[in-house]
């Protein structure tokens, strides 16, 4: 056996930074509490806040990279840092430096007084931050497992009855889905005797699909198992429980973070099966795409509460934006980019406007935390409150000029200029279908008689401090004057995706 | 200040609204009327300064917004244009003025400010992209003020309302999008530009899908037969307010975006689609003239006929001749001033009775003699008596289309005479014969709040009826230049007789095709 010798210089170490930074940062939180426990969560929302930023500034670095030497691999070619992956890490961090102070709320709540909480969560960032920057399918995995482990216990950790269903729900539909996915990594392992994307491609076009059975039968497996991360019908069932059980906050980050993580992947993974004329994934792509984008609006139609309206709103934006990769041009994915960019921005916010309307105990009125009805009349008694969820709603639902208009606007033209017509038309009528919902939440607080007075418009905002409006107001800041930013986003995530050749 | 004058009318509106947030609750009023009438003021300048020898755009205005999309911020107006935007802040100005006791009143008139900032847009943008916006965004302060102003099924009605044309919207949308494709692929290039646009000719199988796509947005909104059904309920919840503004400016916004982008973008679409969309107009006509007849409320009645007029417009502007466009443009004009009258009429009787069924009228012509004469001027201007505003525009679209088809014209024509027998029913139902209802006998008649917003409509009627030639001036200079685009780009054969050479005209670049895909 001959030594065996590798440079760090080949390793690319500083490939891994981003990554590391985080769990750098969970570590210290947790040597914090191991000197001195019983510390206020605000110390830890701080600290997390700062480590983001130090994460956001070590993306940039990398950005800049990219934008002189492009694409860059490291750690035996484990980790590939191109346009995708810097791209939506700049979103899973953004969007965690958005969602962490949203924490710092006027009522105490069981989840936050444990450091432990803050530790998981940058645990899970890391591991989101893996998912993307690698093209490993093992290295996926671990990335995927570790954020989803630490997402399960931050549900759980909320102690509501309905906390503990939903983790529970979440982690049953999660194992399976890791199943699936280990299944069809597997199939593609003993078809090509690789675990990188590129390789499976290079290997799959070289014998022309010889094995198309078996190709068709990975592939299979691999859709169901993004289809219950990005919660795709039909493996969308757990969606509205767990967002129900979990707080409105970390709905708001679920419906964000772990899909853009999703759709990073399947991007890569899908992206070269579609060019290479599989049919069979094109059509079941378009079936899936069209069918969650209608039924969970239909489902959406029917919720009483605002927040599984939500859930299945956030379905429908993912089978919206799902066919971005069924398109796969460089303006569709560029469009999916800028789509989720946005959509944060709203969805975080909406969900924020839920947040700080979270009463500790539910009266007697009201059929569960965010009925229909507890918004009635909201214009009377808080009439700035509920402009500016009127606002989120409207950009939801893709009127012009608010932020969300911009992505949707730009995904129905890559859809046209991409050759599917029909299915711009679709995408069109169900941003139609989707108005209604998000009407009627408009409809109850503006239209409606308030079924309180009595209370006031403290209802709305009892759980508001300094941060919580800061944060809202940055989202309603963005979501209103989208219009300036979409130009340089545009020109920045185009960039990007054509630079890493998707 | 002239140069940005079309940005200053679009966002001081909306600034004064912003503002309007802070004025206190007892001064709402005045502060509304005060900011309405110098946007009227601003708009009155805006002709003033507006040059009537030219036929193209003026006061333009371009700002990149997504440059890297081919999205830009430009406005412009032209002669036909310029008098909606006048109309549109003369609407605002008396909508406000004549607003009678409403609950909230500083938001329902900081919602009107908001209103009138994306109507003035929507006639204003010259980028398909920045109309849709505007156009977009008119949805959101009407569907407030029916849905919180409105009657007993309020909510339903703005529901429907904003569905429906917001569904409509996104289809066109879609044809905006494939537009701009098409453009993309000939020049190489994104633009939203209404005026880039105008210079592509696209084959005639690319124009009928792409004018299918823009009909349904425009059509909905007008709105045209089949799609009609929202604007009774829109009509019937809303209080005066809404329905005057949505009589007179909304309405107008799928008419003018017919002449806007329908026409001159898709020439031979349009001669192909003219006769069936000449009978879905005469259809339009006279059914919902007939459904008026047989009204029992007066509102409602004035709602249908409204309908029946945008008939009009429709087979004028779809004469596809000068005389027809102008007439319809014309049109526009006049049947916003009439319409908005005839609703405000009944929101004066509605102040007094809280109801608006006629059985519960009749013999107010006696008690109310003012009242009485102001509507049967406006009810005369409705039926299109010579010497009002709406004899010329009825009478230049049927003009128009007569050469085109002299069947469906006598057709319309006897149509806007059989309408006059409803106006009339309603006018002897609600004021003649005798008082026989006991709370009659003593409703005041039109005040002074009312006859400041009255009077001046009366006078606009016939004037424009007598001497309409200050406006029909500049909207013919700048529908002859349309119409020489449309004959200079048809390309079927047919496109090219029915669309009249007016000779010399304007020369326009035109752009091969190459190809679609």
């Amino acid at each position: 056996m001959s030594p065996v010798n590798i440079s760090v210089e080949s390793l690319n170490l500083v490939t891994l930074a981003p990554m590391l930074i985080p769990i750098v940062g969970a570590l210290l939180i947790l040597i914090i509490d191991m000197f001195k426990g019983g510390l206020d969560k605000s110390l830890y929302v701080m600290l997390s806040l700062l480590i983001l930023f130090i994460d956001f500034n070590a993306l940039l670095n990398s950005a800049g990279v990219f934008n002189q030497n492009g694409t860059m691999s490291g750690v035996f070619d484990v980790m590939l840092i191109d346009g995708l992956a810097i791209l939506s890490q700049f979103i899973i961090v953004g969007a965690s430096m958005l969602f962490i102070p949203l924490a710092l709320t006027h009522k105490r709540f069981h989840e936050f007084s444990y450091p432990e909480f803050f530790a998981l969560f940058l645990f899970m960032i890391a591991g989101f931050q893996f998912m993307v920057a690698t093209d490993n399918l093992i290295l996926v995995f671990v990335g995927l497992e570790t954020a989803s482990l630490a997402l399960y216990t931050l549900i759980a950790m909320h102690n509501r009855e309905k906390s503990f269903e939903a983790a529970i729900k979440y982690f049953t539909m999660g194992a399976l889905a890791a199943g699936f996915f280990s299944f069809g990594a597997m199939v593609f392992y003993a078809l090509t005797g690789s675990i990188e994307i590129n390789q499976i491609a290079a290997v799959l076009s070289a014998n022309g699909y010889a094995d198309i059975g078996f190709v068709l039968i990975g592939v299979a497996f691999m859709l169901a198992s993004f289809g219950f991360k990005l919660s795709m019908v039909p493996f969308h069932t757990w969606t509205p429980d767990v967002y129900e059980g979990s707080s409105a906050a970390l709905a708001g980050y679920m419906s964000i973070v772990p899909k853009i993580a999703g759709f990073v992947v399947s991007m890569r993974f899908f992206e070269f099966l579609i060019h290479s004329g599989v049919v069979w994934l094109e059509v079941v792509l378009y079936i899936l795409v069209v069918v969650t984008m209608t039924a969970a609006n239909i489902w959406a139609l029917v919720q009483t509460d605002v927040k599984r309206m939500l859930a299945y709103s956030s379905v429908s934006h993912a089978g919206f934006v799902m066919a971005a990769i069924l398109i796969g041009t460089t303006q569709s994915n560029s469009a999916l980019f800028l789509y989720w960019i946005l959509f944060s921005f709203t969805n975080l916010g909406a969900f924020s406007m839920l947040w700080i309307s979270r009463q500790k105990n539910l009266p007697t009125h009201q059929s569960s935390d965010h009925s229909f009805e507890k918004f009635s009349g909201m214009i009377k008694t808080s009439p700035m409150a509920a402009s500016v969820m009127a606002l989120f709603m409207l950009s939801l639902a893709g009127v012009p000029p608010f932020a969300l208009f911009w992505g949707k606007m730009y995904m129905i033209s890559s859809a046209v200029t991409g050759g599917y017509p029909v299915l711009a038309l679709i995408m069109a009528l169900n941003s139609a279908i989707a108005g209604y919902y998000y009407l009627k939440l408009i409809v109850f607080m503006f239209m409606k008689e308030p079924q309180t007075r009595s209370l006031g418009g403290a209802v709305y905002v009892t759980n508001a401090t300094g941060a919580l409006k800061t944060i809202i107001g940055f989202a309603t800041i963005g979501t209103i004057f989208a219009f300036l930013a979409v130009n340089p986003i545009l020109e920045f995530v185009t960039s990007f995706v054509y630079n890493s050749g998707y | 200040m002239l140069d940005h004058i079309l940005s200053i009318l679009i966002f001081f509106p909306a600034l004064a609204g912003v503002l309007g947030f802070v004025v206190h609750k007892d001064s709402m009023r005045a502060y509304g009327i005060a900011v309405s009438i110098i946007e009227f003021a601003l708009s009155l300048w805006l002709w003033f300064a507006f040059d009537n020898g030219v036929s193209g755009m003026q006061f333009m205005e371009q700002l990149p917004l997504i440059p890297a999309f081919g999205v830009n911020y430009i406005l412009g107006v032209d002669g036909i244009s310029l008098f909606i935007i006048i109309l549109a802040a003369f609407f605002t100005m008396i909508g406000i003025a004549s607003l009678t006791d409403t609950k909230d009143v500083k938001n329902m008139i900081v919602t009107l400010l908001f209103l009138q900032m994306t109507m003035v847009g929507v006639f204003a943008a010259l980028d398909a992209m920045v109309f849709y916006v505007f156009w977009e965004l008119s949805l959101v302060p009407m569907l407030y003020i029916i849905g919180a102003w409105g009657g007993e099924k309020r909510i339903y009605a703005s529901i429907k309302f904003f569905l429906y044309t917001f569904a409509g919207s996104l289809v066109m949308l879609v044809g905006v999008l494939f537009m701009a494709y098409f453009y993309y692929q000939a020049t190489g290039q994104w633009s939203f530009a209404i005026l880039d646009w105008y210079r592509l000719i696209l084959p005639e199988s690319f124009q009928l899908w792409l004018f299918a796509a823009f009909f349904l947005g425009f059509a909905i909104k007008v709105p045209m037969f089949p799609f009609h059904t929202w604007l009774p309920y829109a009509h019937g919840q809303a209080p005066t307010i809404g329905s005057v503004i949505l009589a007179a400016i909304l309405l107008k916004m799928g008419t003018y975006a017919f002449i806007r982008f329908s026409l001159p973008l898709f020439p031979d679409a349009s001669t192909f689609f003219m006769i069936p969309i000449a009978v879905l107009a005469i259809i339009m006509i006279i059914y919902t003239a007939m459904v008026a007849y047989a009204q029992k409320d007066v509102k409602q009645v004035v709602a249908y006929s409204s309908i029946s007029h945008m008939g009009v417009i429709i087979l004028g502007t779809f004469a596809l001749n000068v005389e027809g466009i102008s007439g319809s443009v014309f049109l526009m004009i006049g049947h916003g001033v009439v319409a908005g009258a005839l609703f405000l009429l009944v929101g004066v009787i509605y102040d007094r009775r809280h109801t608006k069924l006629m059985s519960e009228f009749g013999g107010l012509a006696s008690v109310m003699p003012k009242y009485a004469t102001i509507f049967g001027i406006m009810m005369m201007a409705s039926v299109g008596l010579p010497l009002t505003i709406n004899f010329v525009g009825e009478f230049l679209s049927l003009l128009g289309f007569y050469q085109q088809s002299h069947i469906l014209t006598l057709l319309a024509g006897v149509a806007i005479i059989v309408g006059a027998i409803y106006m009339l029913t309603a006018y002897k139902k609600m004021f003649f014969g005798k008082v026989t209802k006991e709370e009659n006998k003593h409703l005041p008649d039109v005040n002074k709040r009312e006859l400041i917003a009255l009077i001046p409509l009366v006078m606009i009627t016939i004037w424009l009826g007598i001497y309409p030639k200050v406006l029909l001036g500049p909207i013919s200079n700048s529908v002859e230049s349309i119409v020489q685009l449309m004959h200079d780009k048809a390309v079927s054969h047919e496109a090219k007789i029915r669309i009249p050479n007016l000779s010399e005209g304007v020369e326009i670049i035109t752009i091969s095709q190459q190809g679609g895909h």
